[in-house]
């Protein structure tokens, strides 16, 4: 019997260095290649001798696929293609084609010239990797070799995120990449048609998670920032470059417009204002409401919102300002969350996960009194405020999701074991469909009962249905 | 004699359009009939390939064909269809036939059977599926033939099993059209297959091909809309074809489910996988709200508007459809929603600081979760967060419906509409916004709530804050910190938009009102009042101080108590304000004072009959004394104008009535003043003040009925026609004058002629009503008609003359609701002494915003004009869009209206105002006259959108002053 098999070479049973190993009908294909955030030594990067054992990646993989510009999906692809030596083709949609050079040179910066690791892929090798890349558009069929396709599906997440269909033949696997089924305020939800693959591979980051409604969250925080404005406080968000922070500046952004307000809006230079050139270009793959507003103006060229200086931090007045990076622990956001936690009119919002140890992490659990470098101590008098904005489907998207492709087996990864066991077990129960969630090296293998097709002359197929003999033809045949 | 006479007329009259009319159709005829086909058999004959054939076809089929000549036409088609060897002309044909039996008297049945026929032999599937739809045509033109359309039917059932899905497609189509809807037409049928239709389309949902599936669906639709009853049985099948693959499957479905549990809401249907049983609405509405999270937009939004119209519904099944259970890492988790409600009933001041305060809470049991759910659960919860802004509006739609006979159904989506008032899309906020308000009566806002609701007021679009404002009217506000909070935001709102202050204060005066206790304890707090001393007084001509009062006094209206809290100066306020703003401020019973007592009691306002009956009695008498003495009538007339005017100055109710016939009484003081004169019968040059008098009298009757016909709104044809009269009699009383005073008769021909040509058009346009109009002044004038058309205008003039003084006075009967439309412009007021200094040469835009009543269609008719010192007028034609419709026979003009002049030496006030455009060939009139005359010279006739005849003015002037400086070089 034919079959596929799955090995994930990371992201089984866990979250980050998403690698997954898919055999298709003798066709293999490399899902995401990413690196993991929790780890500094060999662990970051997928194991690649699993592959490595029997000869060449490039005579091993037919292909490699990414399918978005996060770095736990696209953080180890130099180290992967220049370094390991992979040659082959390497599919991911255009936006991230764009954006993600940036995000890896970024991620190289931190670790080379901060850390100072050596060993390391070079800004050359970022740039070789990419020439490997072939861009794919929304619903192409891209034809990888004489047998092997695969076709791209809005998936929501962050702009230019994929989920990708491989098919072979009459088998056929879905990856979904990471995902969302609710819309934001600008992206739209994932969508799948009817495609019955024969196994489908989601994320299950919220496996056990029903979220509330997005509008509530949002009129919270609109209605936070709002407040300490028209009290004459600062806000603080402190945000990674992409992603969330250009939701939310397109929150603020409609809210100033709507409300009529004055008040600056800031944003830290740099990276941002580099990813934020790509959000205008890539208009299409936003939302519904950006995209048919943006004849009139593009929702990106944000009105509101200026690029931000060192200097403004000390202007009198209220103002919002977004800084990187995210969980407070260096750089611009630290600065001026120290220039302003003095003050009980200011405030600073989280809008995402902060890791234990940084100031973020501290201040979320209340700590008032923070120990900063040089034995000083700083009071936070400023509020305090989390708010999680994360774009992942919830246990509910994800069975809509399956509802909706209607595969024939599912497969789990990317998420926690003891979740994914809830969620298989109510993906048995609801679809009866068999359900799987491998662990990292663990090979499954899931038996297919694909069709065959037969050629047959067209006359005579009519003539045979003609007399109503087709059992007996395609006895014949078989 | 008369009526001998007047049958004469008649038959004149119509004896001459027969008679233009014959001549033409035969003339057409002669020259067409034999031309037209014998053309096209020519051409087809001499077509040597496929192609050309098509070629002549394809032109042939650009002119329309007469109706006497159809049947030749189709007779040489189908003689060359049966010739033909290639596919596309045949195909071609047959779209002809069906084009061709589409003319209007054409009756198709003496080609059916050819029709029929030539589907035996065809072969291609293309052909074939056309000349089903020429077959499905020809029945649709033959409604009253149930055995011909037996026949079409039989023929279909016939070809439903063809391999092409057009063709299926088109049978099934046919079927849905033609099928036999009544039972006993059915039974007598013998053919097996004609019998049951239903079965036959149902046989068809299990088609291979999507379209047929979708076809046989709708044809299933179809019967339905003809009035048959489907049968129950077809809800399984339905059921299955919600999970088709294509989308206009599913979404045809949908709309099957919804008929079916229309047609059988009681009857109980098995769940499958238990042994329970359901109403089969419930059911449906499970299966429909499940249709809410499909993956086709188009379906959604099918789903979403059926879900509002399922009222038979159960109520615990409804309320699921906005549940949603939270939870986080397996473990319960409250709403935003639960916790808001939780905070606001523990008492607690807003917290909402803490992180984690939605922690989660209980564990939950793995096995009792349902992730997918078959019902109804969370359906709307899934419709209001979808992507597209169709859907989220349908389902707010399907909300408000739902709500508006739900109460306690309307209690729980309110958190769910609050939420909706922050979407990103205007229409969905406006759209919610409104819904709302629809369902305010059954709803009570908690103070969170109210401060999201609030929150919105700050927004910049106009339309979103005037639709709060109307949301806040007709509000339950449950606590005294809720009222509070609103005027604060409304204040807020003023201090930042001062143009919405009418808005505001109409708001707050309902506010003020349905709330009395709340807004007692506030009193103090809101005019600043101060047990031991005495406060400064407020500045009188502040919008917001003005917004306070509103809200305290139309509370204290049911609140005797509250007069005791006001200080002095809040008394002496009352009386400038009732005065300045009374229709803001109600009368108050204020202890002990005098300057109130005037006010007028409530008395009379609550009693409508007397004045009701006072009107229809000084009417009846003015009907009644007509044969008094010319000097009594007048004097009777002037009295009843006056009373009548006065009693629409005093009851708002019956304005419309009373101008309306004070107007009309008006028209005939003038004329009687006009013809009453016994100078008349002296010789016409030497009196040169009496023509001036008579041809005034005139041209002011034309003015005054041309308001009477267009400013009113809710004039039935009976007034139309005692208008029309009045306006003959002024036209001939203008060419009477004009006769005394022209010399020379070469002028009066032509105004006998358009006089004479008037009078004809009455009488076809108001044939019906003639005969109430007994010893009118058109009554007598048709008598005499067939001399005046031979007289010369000398004679016609005396004759006229006579006519006028000899006619009767009509009676205007009332109808039954009368408005004047009116029109009152809130922007500019006119108050400003700063004149709006611009560059001559270049424009500058003036805001113009007014409110419009009783006035129809206002994007027609409604224009601005602006008159300039020197005389020189604008008339300018708002766009369609600047007018809103909030209520009922109310209207809103909001737009801009540019001004240009050349330079002036100082400012200068410039008159801005709104007329009304009128055109009587637009005017009821016109719809009353009998099509089958003048159809096809209506039709021949462009429709002149803009011609505008007229205008009325119909708003106070106001003044604005500007200054076009010269530009600086």
């Amino acid at each position: 019997m034919p079959e596929i098999k799955v090995t994930p070479l990371g992201a089984g049973q866990d979250v980050g260095r998403s690698c997954i190993l898919v055999s298709i009908a003798g066709k293999n294909v490399m899902l995401d290649c990413g690196m993991h955030m929790g780890y500094n030594d060999d662990r970051r990067f997928p194991d690649f001798s699993y592959i490595t054992q029997n000869g060449r990646l490039t005579d091993f993989l037919d292909c490699v696929i990414i399918s978005h510009f996060h770095l736990d999906h696209c953080g180890a692809l130099p180290y992967f293609s220049e370094m390991v030596g992979y040659d082959g083709p390497i599919y991911m949609t255009h936006p991230t084609k764009a954006i993600c050079p940036i995000l890896l040179e970024d991620y190289r910066k931190i670790t080379v010239d901060k850390k100072g690791e050596t060993n390391f892929f070079t800004s050359q090798m970022i740039k070789d990797c990419m020439k490997k890349v072939v861009a794919v558009h929304l619903h192409q069929t891209v034809q990888v070799d004489e047998e092997l396709e695969i076709k791209a599906y809005y998936a929501g997440h962050v702009l230019g995120a994929a989920m990708f269909q491989i098919r072979v033949g009459c088998e056929s696997v879905v990856y979904t990449g990471d995902y969302n089924m609710t819309p934001d305020r600008h992206l739209g939800a994932a969508w799948i048609d009817k495609c019955r693959p024969d196994l489908l591979i989601t994320e299950s980051t919220y496996a056990t998670t029903i979220r509330d409604s997005k509008r509530c969250r949002e009129r919270d925080f609109l209605k936070k920032v709002h407040e300490t404005v028209e009290r004459g406080g600062k806000v603080l968000i402190p945000v990674f470059a992409l992603g969330r922070a250009q939701e939310l500046c397109i929150l603020l952004e409609t809210f100033w417009e709507r409300m009529n307000l004055k008040a600056p809006i800031y944003f830290s230079t740099g990276l941002t204002e580099k990813a934020n050139h790509y959000y205008k270009l890539f208009i299409t793959w936003t939302n519904q409401k950006i995209r048919k507003t943006f004849v009139q103006r593009n929702m990106f060229e944000f009105k509101h919102i200026k690029a931000f200086d060192r200097a403004f931090a000390d202007n009198p007045g209220p103002m919002v300002v977004f800084a990187t990076p995210g969980m407070l622990h260096a750089g611009q956001s630290l600065q001026i969350f120290r220039k302003w936690a003095g003050n009980e009119k200011n405030m600073v919002i989280m809008p995402g996960y902060c890791v234990q140890g940084t100031v973020g992490h501290k201040i979320l659990s209340g700590q008032r009194k923070l120990e900063m470098e040089g034995r000083q101590i700083l009071e936070v008098k400023m509020q305090v405020e989390y708010m999680s904005f994360s774009a992942h489907a919830d246990a509910k998207g994800i069975m809509q999701l399956i509802r909706q492709a209607e595969p024939r087996n599912v497969l789990l990864v990317h998420g926690e074991a003891k979740k994914m066991e809830f969620l298989k077990q109510k993906i048995e129960q609801e679809f009866h469909v068999s359900c799987f969630m491998p662990a990292n090296g663990e090979t499954t293998t899931i038996v297919t009962n694909p069709c065959i097709p037969v050629d047959i002359s067209l006359g005579l197929l009519k003539r045979e249905a003609a007399t109503g003999d087709t059992f007996l033809l395609f006895s014949f045949f078989l | 004699m008369a009526a001998h006479l007047k049958k004469r007329v008649y038959e004149e009259f119509t004896k001459v359009v027969q008679q233009q009319h014959e001549d033409l159709s035969t003339k057409k005829l002669r020259l067409t009939k034999p031309s037209k086909s014998a053309a096209l058999h020519v051409d087809l004959c001499k077509a040597t390939s496929p192609a050309d054939a098509l070629q002549y076809l394809l032109q042939f089929a650009r002119k329309p064909v007469e109706v006497e000549s159809v049947e030749g036409v189709v007779r040489i088609l189908l003689e060359h269809y049966y010739k033909e060897n290639d596919a596309s002309v045949r195909l071609k044909i047959a779209s002809l036939l069906g084009l061709l039996s589409k003319t209007a008297g054409f009756s198709p049945d003496c080609i059916v059977d050819d029709a029929i026929n030539t589907l035996q032999n065809e072969k291609s599937h293309q052909v074939l599926a056309q000349l089903l739809d020429t077959l499905l045509v020809i029945g649709t033109k033959l409604p009253e033939n149930p055995s011909v359309r037996m026949r079409l039917v039989e023929v279909a059932c016939k070809h439903l099993t063809d391999s092409s899905h057009g063709v299926r497609n088109k049978c099934l189509q046919l079927i849905g059209c033609l099928g036999p809807v009544e039972k006993g037409v059915a039974k007598e049928a013998e053919s097996q297959a004609a019998k049951d239709v239903q079965k036959i389309i149902g046989d068809h949902f299990n088609d291979q091909d999507p379209r047929v599936r979708t076809a046989a669906i709708k044809a299933m639709l179809q019967l339905h809309e003809r009035g048959l009853k489907l049968q129950q049985a077809i809800y399984g099948q339905a059921c299955k074809l919600l999970a088709d693959d294509y989308e206009q499957v599913r979404s045809a479905a949908v709309q099957l489910i919804w008929v079916l549990s229309q047609l059988y809401p009681e009857s109980i249907v098995p769940i499958p996988s238990s042994n329970e049983e359901i109403r089969l609405v419930d059911d449906a509405f499970g299966k429909i709200c499940h249709m809410v999270s499909d993956g086709s937009w188009v379906v959604r939004v099918q789903a979403a508007k059926l879900l509002g119209s399922m009222q038979q519904v159960s109520s615990h099944f409804l309320e699921q459809t906005l549940d949603k259970k939270l939870m986080s890492d397996l473990r319960r988790k409250r709403t935003a929603h639960e916790r808001a409600k939780e905070l606001y009933s523990s008492g607690e001041f807003s917290s909402g600081r803490k992180w984690g305060d939605d922690a989660p809470k209980e564990e939950i049991d793995t096995g009792a979760v349902n992730l997918i759910e078959s019902g109804a659960c969370g359906a709307f919860v899934h419709g209001l967060e979808d992507e597209m802004y169709e859907v989220r509006i349908a389902a707010v739609e399907a909300l408000c419906m739902l709500a508006q006979s739900s109460p306690s159904f309307a209690e729980k989506c309110l958190d769910f509409l609050v939420d909706m008032f922050n979407d990103e899309i205007e229409e969905v906020r406006l759209q919610s916004i409104h819904t709302m308000r629809k369902i305010s009566h059954n709803i009570t806002l908690r103070e969170d709530q109210l401060d999201t609701v609030l929150a919105v007021l700050e927004d910049s679009s106009r339309d979103i804050r005037e639709a709060l404002h109307e949301l806040l009217c007709c509000t339950n506000v449950s606590t005294k910190e809720g009222i509070h909070l609103a005027l604060v935001e409304l204040l807020k709102n003023l201090t930042k938009y001062p143009t919405d202050r009418e808005s505001i204060w109409k708001c707050l005066k309902f506010l003020g009102s349905r709330h009395p206790t709340l807004v007692l304890p506030l009193v103090p707090e809101l005019l600043s009042t101060h047990p031991f001393f005495d406060t400064p007084e407020p500045d009188m001509d502040d919008p917001a101080y003005i917004a306070v009062l509103v809200l305290i006094f139309n509370a204290a209206k049911s609140c005797p108590t509250m007069p005791a809290l006001f200080s002095d100066h809040t008394f002496r306020h009352y009386a400038y304000l009732r005065d300045s703003l009374s229709h803001l401020v109600p009368p108050l019973r204020l202890p002990g004072r005098k300057l109130v007592s005037s006010t007028v009691s409530p008395s009379i306002t609550s009693h409508e009959d007397p004045s009701q009956q006072f009107l229809h009695q000084s009417l009846e008498r003015v009907y009644n004394f007509q044969h008094l003495d010319p000097q009594g009538i007048q004097e009777l007339l002037e009295f009843t104008i006056r009373d009548l005017q006065r009693l629409g100055e005093l009851q708002s109710e019956l304005a419309g009535m009373a101008d309306f016939s004070a107007t009309y009484l008006q028209c005939q003081l003038l004329l009687i003043k006009a013809l009453q004169e016994k100078l008349w019968n002296v010789a016409a040059p030497l009196y040169l003040k009496q023509n001036a008098l008579a041809s005034a009298a005139a041209k002011q009757i034309l003015e005054e009925t041309y308001k009477m016909e267009f400013m009113y709104s809710g004039v039935e044809s009976r007034q139309v026609v005692i208008i029309h009269h009045m306006r003959l009699q002024a036209k001939a009383l203008q060419l009477i004058v004009t006769a005394r005073t022209t010399r020379g008769v070469e002028p009066l021909f032509g105004m006998c002629e358009k006089f004479l040509q008037e009078v004809d058009s009455f009488q076809r346009c108001f044939i019906s009503e003639l005969p109430h109009m007994q010893g009118s002044f058109v009554d007598k004038l048709l008598d005499l008609m067939p001399r005046l058309v031979t007289s010369k205008p000398s004679e016609v003039v005396k004759i006229l003359q006579t006519t006028l003084r000899q006619s009767t006075f009509l009676h205007l009967p009332l109808p039954d609701q009368l408005h004047r439309a009116t029109a009152n412009i809130i922007e500019p007021t006119g108050e400003s002494d700063n004149p709006l200094r611009f560059t001559s040469g270049l424009v500058v835009a003036l805001d113009v915003d007014a409110t419009l009543e009783h006035v129809q269609d206002p994007q027609g008719t409604v224009k601005v004009q602006v008159l300039y010192p020197d005389g020189q007028a604008q008339l300018i034609h708002p766009k369609p869009a600047d007018f809103r419709n909030p209520g009922p026979g109310r209207h809103r003009l909001i737009t801009q209206v540019y001004l240009s002049h050349t330079a002036w030496t100082e400012p200068c006030q410039i008159e801005v105002r709104l007329l009304l455009a009128y055109n009587s060939n637009r005017s009821k009139a016109s719809t009353r006259i009998p099509k089958s005359t003048w159809s096809e010279s209506l039709e021949a006739l462009p429709p002149s959108e803009n011609g505008i005849e007229g205008t009325i003015p119909f708003s106070k002037p106001v003044k604005v002053y500007i200054m076009p400086k010269p530009a600086r070089r």
